[in-house]
């Protein structure tokens, strides 16, 4: 019996935990940018690389921390408007510091709405956060300033330059953007396994027992609001600088929160893995859902009826995710390889 | 009538077990030399009263403890014991009444100072941290005494590691002391009821109290796993001289393992004494007749 629970909890080899990421790595810098189509970048990576990393960061906050929050899209929006004003009115400001200065901004932002958190929980903490979603939406509508005083709050993407090369193709935009979510997650990782992330888990775990074994309870959700905001405020930046190159306050509406908050659902809560499963879900199953439509139903699968039935699938794909594997796609892949790995064996 | 039980045997297998703890050769029994160098108290209640709407949960409980003491509190269910132990780490606050730890006095101990006042607890239903490994959940026991910032924690700084490798070998020699070697690196949530009551103790134990509050550490537990968790309690007394409180249910243990033991019942201190004094003491006897909940007597 000591034998099998030796084996049962002992990590992996080293090997076999750097082997996926060297090799995604290498996908990610030498085959995409060689082989892949602008449909595929454009259409595809770009969305799923800046939802990705919103993901990412709202399942620092809600998957470990287990503050849960509704207000991810009005911190992309902080993000993204932070950026252009930054871009636009500090002189000479490079790309990287601006990225920077907006995601510290949307954590500004980010400990002002999670101050509720302090004193509510689960449902009643994520109908504050609602606030956050629609004060931000209405502050970037109403004060001309943060767009330029472009008459429809719309702004639009600043030259991507680095260091004298230019970014603006769909190549570009996917490197810097590729570059950006790798490192923020390489962060992110270390954080979850470092003393701090295991204060975000005892506070999420039994706040309570937390609090008496001294983790600074109210300081730990604070910080977790925080570097959460600041990443998903990155995010924000690279969907309105890489993905979109124009965006409007509207375009980071409540619909956009959901559309994180089920990532990291489908995806797999405290899971960094699970954000990336979970985006490349979100992403990708819209556009397969209008194939199989468009074959299956030809021209009767109007945009609308898309629209539609996509919604049915997702709101059922949800209920059962959150009923039958509460641990995501995340959960099932694991599954999957131990059964593949104990048939082999 | 009081002590036959079960209980009892399972404390008599105690002194071995602890034997075996201490590694290095045969215990050497470390209490009369204790008790004279330090008699002084190191946690005094007095007048505590408590009560929920209506409930009087506690009213006007005095309660001494001196250093190195196994203090038992007893009594039966819903006389106020756990009540007692969550005021004594803050986590509700007495209406009236004064608690005294170590020389500080308060009136509300504050619960986030609790582990740097040198009080650990454990909790009468499991408080573990159910996401995290055997391993990371007793090291989670030492936090109070870490430093770093999470910006040094993601770089890897030098005071980050040096707090990680020192917490890390006091984790590691309590999951020795406490035999959870085989199942340091499962999630806790995976493990037995009966351990994940040991890992509680050891997340208490890693923090090196002075005083330990111990809320049924074995309630739901087998006799046999009745009497490894005695041999452990008395083990981090006889070793480490912590202070500790004990409430149990079992009469067995409890009259085994403590040196004083005070009785409870409907929110008041109805005895207090040593286990022989407060075994024939017509009061409690009448207390536990009075109820149901006649375990272990
Ligand atoms: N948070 C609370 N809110 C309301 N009532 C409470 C609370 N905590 C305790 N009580 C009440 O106070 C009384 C004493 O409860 P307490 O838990 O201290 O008893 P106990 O001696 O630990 O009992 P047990 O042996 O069942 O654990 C009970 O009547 C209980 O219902
Ligand atoms: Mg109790």
């Amino acid at each position: 019996m000591a034998v099998q629970a030796l084996d049962a909890g002992r990590p992996s080899i080293d090997w076999q935990k750097w082997a996926l990421p060297a090799a995604l790595i290498a996908v990610a810098y030498c085959l995409i940018p060689a082989y892949a189509s602008s449909y595929l970048v454009e259409a595809i990576l770009l969305p799923f690389l800046a939802l990705s990393l919103a993901a990412v960061g709202l399942n620092l906050l809600t998957g470990y921390c287990g503050q849960l929050s509704l207000g991810s899209s009005a911190f992309m929006a902080v993000g993204a408007f932070a950026a252009y004003n930054f871009n636009l009115r500090v002189e000479g400001l490079p790309l990287a510091a601006t990225m920077i200065l907006a995601g510290i901004s949307a954590a500004g932002i980010g400990v002002v709405f999670g101050l509720p958190s302090l004193r509510l929980r689960g449902f009643y903490l994520a109908v504050s956060t609602l606030a956050a979603q629609f004060f931000v939406q209405w502050a970037l509508t109403k004060f001309g300033w943060f767009s330029n005083d472009n008459p429809s709050g719309v702004i639009s993407a600043p030259h991507l330059v680095i260091a004298g090369f230019s970014f603006d193709g769909a190549t570009g935009r996917y490197l810097l953007s590729v570059t950006t979510v790798i490192l923020l997650t390489a962060l992110v990782w270390r954080l979850v396994n470092s003393a701090t992330g295991r204060n975000f888990i005892a506070v999420r775990d039994n706040e309570t027992a937390a609090r008496v074994i001294g983790v600074p309870v109210l300081r730990t959700k604070l910080l977790a609001f925080a570097i959460s905001s600041f990443i998903i405020g990155v995010a924000g930046v690279l969907w309105a600088f890489t993905y979109l190159r124009t965006v409007e306050p509207a375009g980071f509406n409540l619909d956009r929160s959901f559309q994180i908050l089920f990532i990291i659902i489908i995806g797999g809560l405290a899971s960094i893995r699970g954000a990336f499963l979970g985006a490349a879900f979100i992403v990708v199953f819209p556009l397969a859902l209008s194939r199989l439509g468009a074959a299956l139903f030809g021209w009767l699968f109007d945009s609308g009826v898309l629209d539609m039935s996509q919604r049915i699938v997702l709101g059922a794909l949800i209920i059962i995710f959150l009923i039958a594997e509460p641990n995501g796609l995340s959960a099932l892949l694991d599954r999957l390889k131990r059964r593949i790995g104990s048939r082999s064996s | 009538m009081i002590g036959a039980s079960l209980g009892a045997a399972a404390y008599e297998r105690a002194p071995e077990i602890s034997g075996i703890l201490a590694g290095a050769g045969p215990v050497e029994d470390t209490r009369p030399a204790r008790l004279s160098a330090k008699t002084d108290a190191i946690l005094t209640l007095s007048g505590i009263g408590i009560a929920f709407g209506g409930v009087k949960a506690l009213s006007d409980v005095d309660l001494e403890v001196k250093g190195g003491e196994i203090r038992a509190v007893i009594g039966p269910n819903g006389a106020g014991k756990s009540s007692l132990i969550n005021i004594i780490s803050g986590l509700y606050h007495a209406d009236r009444g004064r608690i005294a730890i170590d020389g500080q006095s308060f009136s509300r101990v504050p619960a986030s100072r609790l582990a740097r006042l040198g009080v650990a607890r454990t909790f009468q239903n499991l408080a573990l941290f159910g996401g995290l490994s055997v391993r990371d959940n007793i090291a989670s026991g030492r936090v109070h005494t870490r430093r770093a910032s999470f910006v040094e924690h993601i770089a890897g700084l030098p005071r980050a590691r040096r707090e990680d490798a020192r917490i890390a070998e006091k984790v590691d020699r309590t999951i020795a002391f406490l035999h959870l070697d085989t199942v340091a690196d499962r999630l806790v949530a995976t493990l037995p009821y009966g351990l994940q009551k040991r890992v509680e103790l050891a997340r208490a134990l890693v923090a090196e109290p002075k005083i330990l509050l111990l809320d049924e550490p074995m309630a739901g537990m087998t006799a046999t796993e009745k009497a490894e968790m005695a041999g452990f309690v008395r083990a981090a007394r006889d070793r480490h001289g912590v202070t500790i409180i004990l409430i149990e249910h079992d009469i067995g243990v409890v009259m085994g393992l403590s040196d004083r033991v005070a009785v409870l019942d409907y929110g008041r201190k109805i005895a207090d004494g040593t286990p022989a004094e407060v075994r024939t003491d017509p009061a409690v006897i009448r207390a536990y007749i009075g109820t149901a909940d006649g375990e272990g007597i």
